[in-house]
């Protein structure tokens, strides 16, 4: 990602009060531990020679398992940079409830997918349905084409809030607090 | 109206302003000012918001061709479409899919649409326990009441009394006492009534047609628990609020949320195309890891509704309601709304200044017109709706077709039409009523009005004429009205000769365009507008002209204000031809010939019009730019002025202009930015609505009478105004701007 693009989306993050760390593969496994709260349960990760595996995060968990947790680990599939927003992918490994539930979110980011803004996203967004779709075509149907998201996606901008009890409260059926692990690409 | 009903509304709206007016304020006023300031980030608003208009009116266009489109594409996802023609038919296969499911409870996340249908009622009737998991409207239903806005629907309530409800509601072991507290206890008890659920129930703030992608805009997160935690999932959507492509969300996702709260952007905007393939959780499971819960179970139903929709869309004046992408800025930027909330500016269902439009769409017009009154045309909403919708005309032509209808005052006090009778030259059927009649020939009123002065002021003041207008015309007694000039400004420009600056000395030659106030109350304004105008080197014509409409548009007489149109607009474009300038002094009648012309005559005319006109500091302006001398009007030498433009100026953006020629002519100038003075013509002269006019104007008196404005000379640019501000702060006169700088002042 370009230098401007990051501080943009650095920026963002904190007028939004979302926290970030940044690190590398090798440094993976600590920053993780410093951003959880634990119980932790996570999604197994889709970044090469990164895992979850040796951290305390229970990867893959039972529903009870994550009905006790108290942060979520997940994937971000990009970021946009001018809205500090992370793009989420409710998949078949259950990063939906994993992102949804705990009272903390922490979403894993690789450096190279943060976009610059909301047309950059669109155009990944569209890019995504229309690859579901053509795949489910091509094999007749079904999503097997696709990477088993239906080519879902939610933005998630900062914690879960309301202003519905007379003053602003975060974590009204979502996340009170999110963080953000941007991993650098080497 | 008759008096007794408009006492009743008088006392409803003064119910609401002592009971809902204070929490309403403050929540509406935080998200128009965080409006300002979101949008104000955007560095191509105006792009996005065109952009976004054109995405609306091409998909509303192509709408029975989206509505195939996306059957067949939720088909091959393996979701089912239902379009329901009405509120009944909807109900009947929400209710089928909640049976097969043998559901026992059903949890919805926030829809207007499903509140339309009233499907809550419906599945309670059948036995099965609806919850809304939106913590508004969880109060709300708690509370066993309506939502009083599109977006926020408890703004009317305040903590402390969301805490006593609740209280007394719930089994609760320790009393709960701050919004954090409540929030908690809410999120726990809809977490276990979330979990329960067999069927989700949400709405769909966008559905992408090619893709069957929906798009969901929250800010708890309700909505993604209500689609991950039930395997059936029921989404219940108007028509309109299918879109071509998901790239084609790109512009709202940007607009919605800063439209709305102000916020740049909602906590989350979901895209899914479901069924989803999240797996389904059961909380209590502690053998299965996640990825192999499966998701195999789930449904999808997606229930397009008419109601009414199909018909708009054939309308061509409720066409553009359709566009509407229910964000709220439209109510929370409105001056009546932020006083007394949507349970007055309301009907069944939607709130605020485009419910008119949908509650004449989906109800019918005696629902719109329980509450359309409420838009007094200040045109404030205009700039601040992101798709463009001209909602004061809408709200215009829907008060036009209750006079004509049942819905009118039709067969009212017939016995008094006598008289307006005399006075009321209109194009209107008998349908009108009186109140509005009189207001919307006001110019003949005026005429009269002044030939008989000092005569019909005098009498106009006499406690048994009052108390006659009140009764009968409904104009409240309390009210100062306008005092008519004997002499009139054309009839002054007459005498004196015309124009100090022959038009052969001249560079410049303007028309003063003699509206109804400037000619018959406000004769002061017009002179020194005149004044000024030739010390700027302008050779002057005040010709005699009909008035611009706005009396009768207002009162919903489209019929007439055409032909006023139809009056005006050849004389003065033979003046533009002949290369003079047209210069308006009252705002609103210069809105008339830039905004409403533009729906009553053709667009070569309008154009023309709109092009060759001015407001008169904005022409000033201009001058000053060609040259002319600041020199020659008179000096403010530092003094201190409080100003407030005018709701349709503002609109127009004029008001830089005014401060502008101000600041030049070394005034000190502060100027007011409340949305409205909340006179708007003759809204606050109507009895039933003195008290909501006195409270918005309220806003507009703690402005100028704050430390730093109550010494300033009050200046206002519109006649209600100025009308407004004498009776907010009696006893300090204002003054149009244009008399500061006149030379002879
Ligand atoms: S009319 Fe415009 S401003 Fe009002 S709710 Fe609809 S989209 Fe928003």
């Amino acid at each position: 990602m370009s230098a401007d693009v990051a501080e943009e989306f650095a920026a963002s993050l904190r007028d939004l009060g979302v926290s970030w760390s940044r690190t590398t593969r090798e440094g993976f496994e600590e920053t993780v531990a410093d951003a959880v709260e634990p119980p932790a349960v996570g999604t197994e990760l889709p970044f090469e020679g990164v895992s979850l595996a040796e951290t305390d995060v229970t990867a893959d968990p039972t529903p009870a398992r994550l009905d006790a947790a108290t942060t979520g680990v997940t994937a971000a599939a990009f970021a946009i940079a001018d809205y500090g927003s992370v793009v989420l992918r409710p998949d078949e490994s259950g990063t939906e409830p994993v992102s949804l539930y705990p009272e903390r979110h922490v979403a894993v980011l690789a450096a190279s997918d943060l976009v610059a803004d909301m047309p950059a996203a669109f155009d990944r967004l569209a890019e995504a349905v229309e690859r579901e779709r053509g795949g489910g075509a091509e094999s007749g149907g079904g999503t097997e084409g696709g990477d088993g998201t239906g080519g879902d996606a939610i933005i998630a901008t900062r914690p879960s809030a309301t202003a519905d009890m007379g003053a602003l409260v975060t974590g009204a059926h979502g996340p009170k607090t999110v963080h953000v692990i941007v991993l650098e690409d080497e | 109206m008759s008096s007794k009903s408009r006492d009743a509304k008088a006392a409803e709206i003064r119910r609401l302003l002592a009971e809902e007016g204070a929490s309403v304020a403050e929540n509406t006023r935080g998200f128009n000012e965080g409006r300002y300031e979101s949008v104000a980030r955007l560095d191509d608003y105006d792009e996005l918001k065109a952009e976004a208009r054109a995405i609306k009116e091409d998909a509303i266009e192509r709408l029975p061709e989206l509505i195939e489109e996306v059957r067949e594409s939720v088909e091959a996802n393996g979701g089912t479409v239902y379009l329901a023609d009405d509120a009944a038919d909807a109900n009947q296969y929400i209710a089928e899919v909640v049976k097969d499911r043998d559901a026992d409870t059903v949890v919805k996340s926030k829809s207007m649409t499903s509140e339309e249908i009233a499907v809550n009622d419906h599945l309670e009737a059948r036995g099965t326990e609806v919850w809304e998991t939106d913590l508004g409207e969880f109060v709300l239903q708690v509370a066993d009441e309506a939502p009083s806005h599109i977006v926020a629907p408890a703004i009317h309530k305040s903590r402390e009394g969301i805490a006593e409800l609740f209280n007394a509601h719930f089994d609760v072991a320790e009393p709960l006492e701050t919004a954090e507290e409540l929030t908690q206890f809410a999120r726990e008890y809809l977490g276990e009534r979330i979990e329960e659920a067999e069927v989700g129930m949400t709405g769909a703030n966008f559905v992408a047609a090619e893709s069957g992608t929906m798009a969901l805009v929250t800010s708890e997160g309700n909505a993604r628990k209500t689609i991950q935690a039930t395997d059936t999932q029921v989404a219940v959507a108007g028509v309109e609020k299918l879109i071509p492509t998901v790239s084609d969300l790109q512009p709202f996702v940007e607009l919605i949320g800063r439209s709305g709260t102000g916020q740049d952007i909602t906590s989350y905007v979901s895209l899914f195309t479901p069924p989803v393939e999240s797996p389904t959780v059961d909380f209590a499971d502690d053998e299965t890891p996640l990825s192999e819960v499966g998701s195999d179970d789930r449904e999808f139903h997606l229930v397009l509704i008419d109601n009414g929709r199909t018909a708009m869309r054939e309308d061509d004046q409720l066409r553009e309601t359709l566009y509407c992408i229910r964000c709220s800025a439209c109510a929370n930027s409105c001056a009546n709304f932020q006083s007394v909330g949507g349970h007055a500016f309301g009907g069944e269902t939607y709130s605020g200044g485009i419910a008119t439009g949908w509650e004449a769409g989906v109800e019918g017009l005696d629902t719109a017109a329980e509450f359309n009154d409420l838009c007094t045309g200040c045109s404030r909403c205009v700039n601040q709706c992101p798709v463009n919708i001209d909602i004061p005309w809408i709200n215009t032509v829907v008060r036009d077709r209750i006079n004509r209808g049942d819905g009118g005052a039709g067969g009212e006090s017939a016995e008094f039409d006598w008289l307006v009778e005399g006075l009321t030259p209109d194009e209107e059927p008998g349908g009108v009523s009186l109140q509005k009649r009189f207001f919307g020939n006001f110019e003949t009123v005026a005429k009269v009005g002044s030939a008989l002065a000092p005569a019909s002021n005098w009498l106009a003041d006499r406690a048994p004429s009052r108390w006659a207008m009140e009764r009968i015309l409904g104009i409240d007694r309390r009210r100062e009205l306008p005092a008519f000039e004997s002499q009139t400004l054309v009839e002054w420009f007459e005498a004196r000769g015309g124009s100090r600056i022959a038009p052969t000395a001249a560079d410049r030659e303007a028309v003063l365009y003699p509206d109804l106030y400037t000619n018959h109350v406000q004769v002061k304004r017009g002179k020194a507008a005149i004044r000024v105008l030739e010390a700027l080197g302008v050779s002057v014509r005040v010709p005699e002209m009909a008035s611009s409409g706005r009396a009768p548009l207002s009162q919903g007489m489209i019929a007439t204000a055409e032909r006023h149109a139809e009056e005006v607009a050849p004389p003065l474009l033979d003046h533009i031809e002949a290369g003079r300038d047209v210069v308006v002094v009252e705002p609103s009648d210069l809105a008339m010939f830039e905004r409403e012309y533009g729906k009553l005559l053709d667009g070569e005319r309008h154009r023309a019009l709109a092009d060759g006109s001015y407001e008169v500091l904005e022409y000033v302006y201009g001058l000053l730019e060609h040259g002319e001398e600041v020199e020659s009007l008179a000096a403010g030498e530092g003094e201190a002025v409080a100003y407030h433009s005018h709701c349709q100026q503002r609109t127009l953006d004029l008001e830089p202009y005014t401060t502008a020629v101000l600041d030049a002519a070394d005034y000190d100038v502060i100027t007011s930015d409340v949305e409205c003075c909340g006179m708007a013509g003759s809204f606050g002269y109507k009895a039933e609505y003195y008290d909501l006019s006195m409270d918005v104007g309220e806003q507009l008196r703690d402005q100028f009478t704050a430390p730093e404005t109550s010494d300033r000379t009050v200046v206002a640019s519109g006649t209600s105004c100025l009308e407004q501000l004498d009776s907010l702060l009696l006893g300090r006169e204002s003054r149009h701007p244009v008399e500061l700088l006149d030379p002879k002042q």
